[in-house]
């Protein structure tokens, strides 16, 4: 299993677990992820250096908390990672991971993101009238402003877990909208290119649902 | 729109649910792995164990209760009960834990919630305050309700959301276990200090004292153990109650 045969949509119907690589750059805690893509049937494995990445079927790029530690993605696992996806290897961004594949985030202005998505994060700010807790925490409801493959079969109104301080902002290649005092990316999807800023692998069933969506095109 | 979540809470001692009054006189309610997979059934929004008596026992919260819970679940979980460093935090993260609920250690070294904080974000940090009403004001206790502090509740969840708390889990001792209802005064005291989230707990004991804490206690997420353990009430029942008075729930 060293050696793949092709990338992404060129990939023929293999045979065993699809093989995702959990990219762990110190951001929290991998366990959740981990447990949700096994009982999806995947087999997850985190390599340690960039070059690994040519073998996987899928990349998920995970983080909870600060964008800060996405310094921690160096420039050769960038290089790696855009050349992967260049390949058509599958991509998915979770939580500051959706954050990251924007241009960067104003919690740490200094710290660029990969830029594949237009635009800046932003802090959720409340007004007089609407006071805000921050950060989000909590189960809220998606819309979705056109089909896309990660969230096919997710009806409008699906509740999914949320806990964030800051959001990405709706683009055009936004696949899922919520609110929290304003309208922002709860998923994005270009290509072979997904995140998702709530936490699928603990979302329940939706967040299976979505999680399986994704594997399918690791396949 | 956010809803305002359900969560339930296993009081773990020697790897079985218990649960007491006012903190004290537990009883067995069973395996917490078969109670997690229940309340996932039934649509709970979160789970929460705490070792209630780690702290006093000087016991650190048990890995393997977690990794049992986390197998069944696929929602968020939260851990407290003996997280007294950053290594006991780490533990109980490691073995599956999405937040840390930090009680004593966090009155004795409030450091501790900006470190865990800087290191996990706050959002994997939950300040858990118990309180009781006295002299007027809402005295914050230690050790499992049983060693009273000198601070004021309000005062504490102020300190420890600007220290990097990312949600309160409050609980009133006077209620804890009775079925009188959610203190609702205190609960809504916290809740209008911050700008995070506030669990409440401590008194469920009917459908209306979830409906008030929500809407009078001003609460983001209210807690319960003993209403679910014993199949007094479901979670499911609780929720569409809920959705009935429009208050947004997970359905």
């Amino acid at each position: 299993m060293l050696e793949r045969q092709a990338h992404g949509a060129h990939a023929p119907e293999h045979q065993g677990p699809v093989v995702i690589a959990l990219v762990d750059y110190g951001a929290g805690n991998l366990t959740s992820v981990r447990k949700a893509l096994a009982a999806l049937g995947a087999s997850v494995w985190t390599p340690t250096v960039p070059g690994e990445l040519a073998r996987a079927h899928g990349i998920i790029v995970p983080g909870v908390g600060h964008f800060d530690s996405t310094r921690g993605l160096t420039a050769d696992w960038r290089a790696a990672i855009s050349a992967t996806v260049a390949d058509g290897t599958p991509l998915l961004g979770i939580c500051v991971g959706l954050q990251w594949l924007f241009e960067g985030s104003t919690e740490a202005p200094d710290v660029a993101g990969l830029g594949v998505f237009k635009g800046t994060c932003f802090i959720f700010t409340g007004s007089e009238s609407a006071r805000l807790k921050v950060p989000h925490v909590g189960w809220n409801s998606l819309t979705m402003p056109r089909a896309t493959r990660l969230m096919a079969g997710v009806a409008p109104g699906t509740q999914v877990y949320f806990t964030h301080s800051y959001a990405a902002p709706v683009v055009d290649e936004t696949a899922a909208v919520c609110e929290y005092g304003t309208a922002f990316s709860a998923a994005v999807e270009r290509d072979r290119v997904s995140a998702v800023q709530f936490h699928p692998e603990k979302s329940g069933p939706s967040g299976l649902h979505i999680l399986g969506n994704w594997l399918r095109d690791a396949r | 729109m956010l809803a305002k979540r359900i969560i339930a809470c296993l009081d773990v001692r020697d790897g079985k649910v218990v649960k007491g009054v006012n903190f004290e006189g537990l009883r067995d309610a069973g395996d917490p792995a078969t109670l997690a997979r229940r309340y996932n059934t039934e649509g709970i929004d979160e789970i929460v164990i705490l070792d209630v008596t780690a702290t006093v026992e000087a016991r650190q919260a048990r890995a393997h209760t977690i990794a049992a819970v986390a197998r069944e679940i696929f929602l968020p979980l939260a851990v407290g009960g003996g997280i007294r460093s950053e290594d006991d935090a780490a533990a109980a993260i490691e073995a599956g834990a999405d937040k840390v609920s930090l009680n004593t250690a966090a009155i004795s070294n409030p450091e501790l919630i900006t470190t865990l904080a800087r290191r996990y974000g706050s959002q994997a940090v939950i300040v858990a305050i118990d309180a009781k009403l006295q002299d007027g004001r809402f005295a914050v206790y230690g050790r499992s309700g049983q060693s009273e502090t000198p601070r004021d509740a309000v005062e504490w969840a102020r300190e420890a959301t600007a220290r990097g708390a990312g949600e309160i889990l409050l609980t009133s001792i006077d209620r804890d276990g009775t079925k009188a209802g959610f203190d609702c005064e205190l609960t809504a005291a916290v809740s209008d200090a911050v700008n995070i989230p506030v669990i409440a707990s401590g008194g469920a004991g009917s459908f209306e004292h979830f409906a008030e804490v929500f809407t009078t206690g001003r609460a983001d997420a209210a807690l319960a153990a003993s209403i679910f353990h014993f199949n007094e009430k479901s979670v499911t029942e609780l929720k569409q109650f809920l959705h009935s008075k429009n208050i947004p729930v997970r359905l």
